[in-house]
This record gives C-alpha cells, structure tokens and sequence, in this order.
C-alpha cells in the first residue's frame, strides 16, 4: 500500500518530538492519511456522482454526492479530484473498476455509489471504497436505507465511514452543534439558543430571545442541553430535553448558578454557584438532587469540565493572582495548576479523547484557542485574533469549534472550526452573529 | 450640585392621600414624605423632611440618585477593590438609601470584553458583592439588596478600546422601588 499515511495519532506526533515522514506500511494496515504539524499531502479521492437507479433518485443521487464531497473538502485533508478529468466512467455500480483509469489521474481512493427509491418511498444508499493501488476494495460495501427528507443524514453517515476508514480517525459529520444567535446592538444584545447539524444546515432557535441564554453544552447521549438562563433575573442553570422541548431549573437557590457540564455518564452536572459574590464549583447528582460543594476558595473558580472517564475536573481559577488552569482528581481532591506561560487562562475542556485539554488564552492584546496535554506541557496555540473563545471538541478529538468576536461597535461573534494541529482554520455559516458553540456526540 | 439641606418638617397630616410621593416646588425645592422610617435608617424621625438641592431633579427621584449621586461606580482590570472614588459615590448612595428607606436596589455588576464569559460572570458577582458590602457597612439593611451579575453581556460602551472597557467595568446600583407598598 503507498499510502502511507500522513496522519500520525497527535500524541505519538507529539511524544516522538515531530517525527516526519513516510511511515512504513504495512500489507494489511488502515489505508490512513498522515496528519501532522508540517507540510499536509493532501489525499487525492475521487467521487463521481452515485448512480440514479431510477430517473426519481437522479436528484438525490446529486444532492448526496455533492454533500459527501462538501464534507471530504471540509476536512482539508483531501483533494477532490474534479470529475471533469475523471477518464473511467462509472456507469453500474456493480461492475468491475478499470483501476488503470483511475490510477492514470493520480487518485489514491475512489469512493462509488448508487441511489435508489424503495417502494415504501424510502432511499437507499449504497456505496464502495476502492484502493486504487492495491486495486482492491477498501472495507465492506455498505448499503443505508433511510427517509428521503433525511437524505443530509444519510450522506453524513457515509462520509463518515469514507473518513473513517482513510484516516483511522473516528467519525463527526453526523453531529449537531448548539450555539447562542445573537440579535441587536452590542449593548443590549438578545440571545437564543439555536441547534443546527454540524454542517450549518436546520438551524432551529429552541428559546424566543426575552431571556438572556449563555453557553449551552450538549448530554453525552445527544438528547438534553443544559445552559444558563437569566429567566429569573439571575444566571440559573436550566435542562432542557431536545426531544420534548420541556425546560427545568436543575438548582433551586437564590444564588447564581452558570457553566454547567454533563458528566461523561450523564448522571451529574457540574456548574460555577456564587455565594456572597465568592464562586467555587459545585456538582449536583440529577438522580438524587443532592449537590456538593466541589471547590472551597475565596478565589474565583469556574469553567469547570470532566475528564472523559469522569475521575477528575479541570477548571479556571484565580487563585494564584491571574486566570489559570487547574485538574482535580474528584477522588482525592488533589488540585494541580496546568498553565504556567505568559497570560491568562480560561475555559478548559478535556478532549474526548483524553488526552489534550483545550483552552481560552489572553495574551497581551490576543485573544487565543490552544491545546496542552492534560499535565500542562505541549502547549500549542491554534488561532489568534482580537478575541477567540470557547472551545468545543468534535466527538473524534481531531477538530476542535470556537467563536471569534470581532471588535467594535458593530462587531459580533461567529463560528470557526480548526484541527488540533492548527491547520485548516474555517469559518461557519450561521444566519445571524453566533457565540458558545457546542459539539454534540456522533447522533 | 449635591448641596443637600433638610429644610423642615412638614405635618404628615396634610399628606395623607399623597404620602410617599414628592411634590416638587419652584426654586427646586424638593418635599419628600417618605413612610415610616425602617429600622436601619438614621435618619429616623426625619423622614418628612424636605431636602433642597440645586438640581433639575427631586432629590428623592430615582434621577437624581442615577444622574446627581451617580448610579455606578468603576473598577481597574480584573479588579473588584473600590477605589476612592467609589467610596465617595457609595457613601452619598447609601444616604440617599437612608432617607428613603423603602427603597429596594439591585445590585448589577458587569466586566469588559477582555475575558472568558464565565470568568467574567464571576468577576461581575465579586464587584457588586464589594458595593453590596460598602453599603450594609453604611448601614443600608441587607433585605433591601440583591446582587446579579452580568458579566460581559450587557456593556455600557460599546467601542473596543480602553475608553469603553474603562466604562464597563461598573458596578451600577439599580434602584428597584422608590416606596414600599
């Protein structure tokens, strides 16, 4: 196989010190892509459109096509080889592939597929993954049958699995982000939560703006959002589940309560409370009710969020002086400050993986979003601007969504996604200004 | 402008039917016959006075208190100390709150642009705890204050330079109820 990837796992790019190169691949190894922090091959794919099974499918055979490539493109990973230089034709998907054909234009992968309706009205996707070096099938043909007014869905569901697949990572494209729109003047902005798939399509505002709405992270099963409100005059965290639309105060107390976070098994919440203007993080049990003091200190403590397997937190604390970023193991109680460069630190958020947590960073007149492993060293900055906030992480580790502010009277925030190696920074598409970004779990 | 000077007290008697309101007169002298006194009020027993000032507005109006005693106070970077300043706005604060003793306040504080929200929400609540603080030192009764944060949500200003963010970090003392009911 020739493809010898250019995606290195970050960490063993990270711990082998940059480690460049070729890697030497196996016979039958994953077909993956190389990804690290110097120069990206980027993978030549070609798709060209699936086959209509019959004229009726012919338009969804376009949509899905495009979107899978919309999707591949998005990743800066690839290179879509345009089809209007394709030599081979794919004319039945169940014929043979001239590999010569494909082979002759420089692609590495060709991705076919086809598009029926079903009697019931339903469609039916299927689709391959051929290696053209190899000239062989790459993983099993899979075949997707689902409404067609979810034809987005089913799309994402196979780029996915092409993804997948060609870089070893795990899949993202069929998620959805929850966000604040931003309405009117800076000074007196209305927000609304909104949810919309993680491509910017069905947007859907889920609060009607008479209330100010902050920050809305997602439930590790995808189904409730939790988020502060000011509903009652002061920042309370509410619940809200997605499939019913029912709204719940999770804390009933005089005291402000905002930052909330899921634990990884979604039994817990923990959240900011200020006391007599003192705000330390306290954690409430959903099942039971009961909630605990998590952090006792006359400094300011907040932002808080769960390891992945749920032993311990970190947060942001200025305890020292100045904002910094702290781990607790909620077994012992050992609290240990991670950031020590120049500048102030916020907003911590462990990747789903484990192994970085990502950041908020003021420097100077900078505003940054930045990663460091979860003791504190590696630190890397991947943006930079007037001010660049709140990072959220794609269920796979890989790519990472936060919101950029742009100065002024008349500014306001938007969306921007970047991979953890700081390539491939991009802006989304939202209908009006957009703040706190939250990845949700593959759906 | 702030010359204040309890004229004389005025038989709450005659008042019945507008007690609580203020009757401005010409020369801006301002009656006011405020309800019974609370507990906390030193001023006790002086309640029906009326209070000249050279001001467009009544003493006992909620502009006077915004825009005569001013509303807000300010604070230094990432700060919630109170500054001298501060001191000085607080202290005419809490006398106003004194001889209108059925006023209620919310306490509002609020942090620039330059931060992460959550902090910020944080910073907010540490500042309006200081002048929430300030004011019970100078006697104003607990019951009749809250606190709120708002963090970086609501700016005052809305320029991206120190000449906003200076106005933003603030402390804004919203009077809820001029009288009790």
């Amino acid at each position: 196989m020739r493809f010898a990837i250019k995606v290195l796992a970050i960490i063993s790019l990270l711990t082998c010190g940059g480690t460049q190169g070729v890697t030497q691949a196996s016979n039958d190894g994953p077909l993956q892509i190389e990804i690290n922090e110097g120069i990206i091959q980027l993978f030549p794919i070609a798709a060209p459109q699936f086959i209509a099974e019959s004229a009726s499918a012919s338009k969804w055979a376009k949509d899905i096509t495009d979107l899978i490539l919309s999707n591949l493109d998005r990743t800066g990973l690839f290179e879509i080889v345009p089809e209007n230089s394709h030599i081979g034709k794919i004319t039945n998907f169940d014929s043979p592939i001239q590999f010569s054909d494909w082979k002759a234009i420089n692609v590495d992968v060709l991705l076919t597929g086809s598009v029926s309706l079903s009697s019931d009205g339903n469609l039916v996707v299927k689709f391959r993954l051929h290696d053209v070096f190899a000239q062989s099938s790459l993983g099993q043909g899979v075949q997707y049958r689902g409404q067609a007014n979810n034809w987005r869905r089913l799309a994402h569901t196979i780029s996915d699995e092409v993804y997948s697949r060609i870089t070893g990572e795990g899949k993202y494209f069929d998620t959805r982000i929850a966000f604040i729109s931003e309405f009117g003047p800076k000074t007196d902005r209305a927000k609304r939560l909104t949810i919309m798939d993680y491509d910017g399509a069905n947007v859907r505002y889920l609060t009607d703006g008479d209330d100010l709405v902050l920050a809305p992270r997602f439930s590790p099963d995808g189904d409730e959002l939790i988020y502060t409100s000011y509903q009652t005059g002061k920042p309370s965290v509410y619940r809200l589940n997605l499939r019913n639309g029912q709204s719940n105060r999770v804390l009933q107390t005089p005291d402000m309560t905002f930052s909330p976070r899921f634990s990884p098994d979604g039994k817990r919440v923990i959240f900011s409370r200020t006391t007599k203007g003192n705000t330390d993080i306290f954690e409430t049990n959903l099942t039971t009710k009961e909630s605990r003091r998590v952090t006792r200190n006359r400094a300011i403590d907040t932002a808080p969020s769960y390891s992945p397997d749920g032993t311990k937190i970190t947060f942001e604390s200025d305890r020292s002086g100045s904002p910094q970023i702290y781990t607790m193991s909620l077994n012992d109680g050992k609290i240990s400050r991670i950031s020590f460069r120049n500048g102030n630190y916020g907003t911590p958020v462990w990747s789903p993986r484990g192994d970085f947590i990502a950041f908020t960073k003021q420097l100077g007149s900078s505003f940054h979003v930045g990663v460091m492993l979860a003791d504190g060293t590696e630190e890397r900055l991947l943006s930079r601007s007037f001010l660049d906030e709140g990072p959220t992480w794609a269920p796979n580790g890989r790519v990472l969504l936060f919101f950029r502010e742009e100065p002024g009277e008349s500014g306001g925030p938007s969306l921007y996604s970047v991979d953890v190696t700081g390539r491939n920074l991009k802006k989304l598409k939202t209908p009006n200004f957009a703040s706190d970004p939250s990845w949700s779990p593959l759906r | 402008m702030r010359l204040l000077r309890v004229l004389s007290v005025i038989v709450c008697v005659l008042l019945v039917a507008g007690c609580g309101e203020n009757t401005v007169t010409r020369g801006n002298t301002v009656s006011n016959t405020g309800g019974s006194g609370s507990s906390d009020d030193r001023f006790t027993g002086m309640d029906d006075g009326v209070i000249e000032t050279d001001s467009e507005f009544a003493y006992f109006s909620k502009e006077y208190f915004n825009y005569e005693i001013g509303d807000r106070v300010f604070f230094a970077l990432n700060e919630s100390a109170l500054s001298e300043d501060a001191k000085d706005i607080l202290t005419e604060q809490a006398d106003w709150l004194l001889r209108n003793p059925d006023s209620t306040v919310i306490i509002e504080g609020h942090a620039d642009e330059r931060g992460t929200r959550e902090y910020n929400l944080a910073l907010g609540a540490r500042r309006s705890e200081a002048v929430r603080t300030f004011l019970l030192q100078q006697g104003v009764g607990a019951v009749r204050m809250s606190t709120v944060s708002f963090g970086k949500e609501r700016p005052f200003a809305a320029c991206s330079d120190e000449t906003c963010w200076s106005k933003n970090r603030r402390v804004v003392t919203q009077i809820e109820e001029i009288t009790g009911s």
